[in-house]
């Protein structure tokens, strides 16, 4: 009887508290407070950001993989917009965009190392470079992918200028000249590199092409093998085979 | 130190707009130098010699590319009055938006540029129809979202300005685009845009605004 007139006087008393309050403690009875949930998909290197940001911060989540062709519910709940993982969804609130994501998950865990400098023009610098490989350099390899013959050669050239901007625009990043990285301390620009050409073996073997060749780009070769030594990044790294047949299949379907 | 603050940028710019609203939502002093994209300046090839664009902003020697790139930094270097929200989630929501609108308006630009130079009837009213279809999408999702809310301009109302560029050269042009009764929410975007203190200062009037667009795309409809 005790019992029953102690949760009876609890209820009453929570009744009392501020709105938000008690929509908290809802929240953490459910089980949703501090409940980090990332939609992805195995082969996507833009999922594989989140997930590297995620263990450097020590952040636990559950994650669900999400079959593109038959999407689910939650995903296109979560990210009606554009349909697209990864999405992460923490504290029921949906976030989609990669690049939003480090940027939600650098403000949000303000605890471990720090995905983006504090300094706003090194911040400026990051996010600059970090747009460059998502949007210019992106669309170079994309209609690289999707040609061939000369249209494929012009189109693979485009993307090695790029890359050269890249190499010289980021050169100053490394005034020692080698990359080199304390601990698991990868930052915006290293994650987006990372995700972006961490499996560029991969995509040597599946595609025959050489995107990144030490002797062109010494730079983000070298930058990239220094982060590949890092087990958070050998951690998120999809199972070879599996990636080269992916990236087969997919080039195969773009060119019909 | 002093504070050094210059935007290189052009008058009929919107990218290099949304610049001076945000730095005099600020009270941010700063030396405008227009740019002539024809003949650029050995000052902007070597401050930004990735893009070779306007706008970039040079804080104390320090240049910045990109005007989303350029908004957050602004934002964090100069902390009153934000222009993006605190909350990390809201934050999140408004970098979304703003990529979203850029994102379409790269879309919406070279249909409602077809539909006023075109020569044939049927190509202009392609345009038209495309450019259409693009902005209700952007008039569907801002709509739900309610940006209009509250009285001064945010990231998201900053970034969306560049809209009234369509207005602006769709009637210069004589071509009806984004119409009130087709858009009302963006319409009502963009008279906010017409009615704020801040945004007044940083767009030209508008016979100069139209007489560019005349002479920027007059010429090529005519010859068709």
């Amino acid at each position: 009887m005790f019992l029953s007139v102690f949760f009876f006087l609890t209820g009453k008393l929570r009744e009392m508290l501020p709105l938000h309050i008690n929509q908290k403690l809802r929240k953490k009875e459910m089980g949703e407070e501090n409940k980090v949930t990332l939609y992805g998909m195995w082969a996507s290197p833009f999922v594989r950001r989140v997930k590297i940001a995620l263990k450097i911060k020590g952040i636990p989540y559950e994650y669900v993989e999400e079959d593109l062709r038959n999407k689910s519910q939650f995903l296109l709940q979560y990210n009606p917009v554009h349909k697209k993982v990864p999405v992460l969804v923490h504290n029921g609130n949906p976030i989609a965009e990669s690049l939003i994501i480090l940027e939600y998950i650098n403000e949000t865990w303000k605890n471990g190392p720090k995905i983006l400098p504090e300094d706003p023009f090194e911040r400026a610098k990051v996010r600059f470079w970090a747009d460059f490989l998502q949007q210019q350099f992106l669309d170079s390899l994309r209609s690289a992918t999707k040609s061939s013959g000369e249209a494929h050669e012009k189109a693979m050239k485009d993307v090695f200028e790029k890359l050269t901007v890249f190499e010289e625009g980021t050169e100053g990043f490394f005034p020692n000249g080698t990359p080199h990285f304390e601990g698991e301390n990868l930052g915006f620009l290293d994650i987006v590199l990372c995700s972006l050409f961490g499996s560029h073996k991969v995509g040597e073997e599946a595609l025959a092409m050489k995107i990144i060749d030490p002797e062109r780009h010494p730079l983000i070769h070298s930058w990239v093998t220094a982060m590949n030594e890092l087990p958070v990044v050998k951690e998120t790294l999809p199972p070879h085979d599996k990636m080269v047949s992916f990236i087969q299949s997919l080039r195969g379907n773009s060119l019909d | 130190m002093a504070e050094e603050v210059k935007l290189f940028g052009k008058w009929a710019s919107p990218f290099s707009r949304r610049i001076e609203v945000a730095l005099k939502l600020k009270g941010v002093e700063y030396e405008f130098i227009e740019e002539d994209v024809f003949n650029k300046s050995p000052a902007l090839l070597n401050y930004n010699p990735v893009h070779k664009k306007v706008p970039v902003l040079v804080h104390n020697g320090k240049p910045i590319a990109e005007s989303l790139v350029i908004m957050e930094y602004i934002d964090e270097t100069w902390k009153h009055n934000p222009i993006l929200p605190v909350d990390p989630f809201e934050k999140a929501m408004a970098r979304f938006w703003a990529k979203f609108i850029d994102d379409k308006f790269w879309a919406i630009w070279p249909a409602a540029k077809k539909a006023m130079i075109s020569g044939g009837e049927k190509e202009r009213e392609e345009g038209v129809e495309e450019a259409q279809q693009h902005l209700k999408v952007l008039e569907t999702q801002l709509k739900e979202k309610k940006f209009f809310g509250g009285e001064r301009l945010g990231f998201v109302e900053i970034t969306a300005s560049l809209i009234v560029c369509i207005v602006v050269a769709q009637g210069a042009l004589g071509v009806e685009i984004l119409t009130q009764d087709k858009f009302p929410a963006l319409h009502e975007l963009t008279q906010k845009f017409a009615d704020d203190d801040v945004f007044k200062q940083c767009v030209p009037p508008r016979e100069k605004h139209s007489a560019y667009f005349k002479a920027l795309w007059g010429a090529l409809a005519a010859s068709k």
